[in-house]
């Protein structure tokens, strides 16, 4: 590529809502385990971050995933470590688990601690009607779908 | 208005790469600047120099390689969803560079709006 192509923007003091929606299960395809890596880099640049999981997004905080017979990688337990990535918004909609026949005790906890509450461990997942999430998503500055 | 795009999906089986083409197009004549064209999950695959489409097909690599170097713009191949793909410097095409995820954080910060195209 050429020199004359500016490669670096100006992000100094920048702090956006950046939401991250997975829609699709977490095996089957590599959308979710690639989403999650973009997850932690966003944690990295201490942007607001929040996830959303819907349609056959909610499988990937599924409980119990074993992915050893159709041989792929299994990341599942990277989503209960993404509170110590202080990552504490993690929405989970309510119509598409309950299509799906599965309600929050189906789903791994992920906790994060509470800096203003003397560092208490609080959940991470919240169940949230559909309307309550497009009320979320019109909040944000940046939302990243796959 | 300053934007990003990200592209998700290679070049032939989805036309997510088509429509962020000509968007990015449409845009940079209208006025607007595009800071940056991420590409990542199979999207990759836009980068493959090795890509030969046949003659009366459109060449996404090469349009994209062209759009980039007649307007400025930034292309930039995700490393690991470029290693698990075969996308290394070895077979880049002109006008693309492989760099982090950061990247694209980085243009969504910097960017007033940053567009996903996939499927």
């Amino acid at each position: 590529m050429s020199d004359d192509i500016e490669t670096e923007f100006e992000t100094e003091g920048v702090e956006k809502k950046f939401m991250f929606l997975n829609r699709k299960a977490p095996y089957g395809t590599i959308y979710a385990l690639e989403m999650l890596e973009t997850v932690l880099i966003s944690a990295a640049f201490d942007q607001d971050v929040s996830l959303v999981f819907m349609d056959d997004g909610v499988y990937q905080l599924k409980k119990g995933c074993d992915t050893k017979s159709v041989n792929m990688k299994n990341f599942s337990s990277t989503y209960k470590a993404l509170g110590d990535y202080d990552i504490q918004k993690l929405y989970v909609e309510r119509e598409s688990l309950e299509a799906r026949g599965l309600t929050v005790d189906d789903l791994t906890e992920v906790v994060y601690e509470d800096e203003d509450d003397d560092w208490a461990e609080k959940p991470a997942i919240r169940v949230v009607s559909r309307d309550e999430i497009a009320v979320l998503m019109e909040e944000q500055d940046v939302v990243i779908s796959a | 208005m300053k934007y990003g795009i990200l592209i998700n999906e290679g070049p032939f089986t989805h036309q997510a790469s088509d429509t962020a083409y000509q968007f990015t197009k449409a845009a940079i004549e209208k006025g607007h600047r595009v800071l940056r064209v991420f590409f990542y999950h199979d999207g990759v695959n836009n980068a493959n120099a090795l890509s030969e489409p046949q003659s009366d097909d459109r060449n996404l690599v090469k349009l994209w390689g062209d759009l980039a170097k007649e307007h400025k713009i930034d292309l930039v191949v995700c490393v690991a969803a470029g290693l698990r793909r075969g996308i290394k410097d070895q077979v880049l095409a002109e006008g693309f560079r492989i760099s982090g995820l950061g990247q694209l954080t980085e243009i969504g910060m910097a960017a007033d709006r940053l567009l996903t195209f996939g499927d």
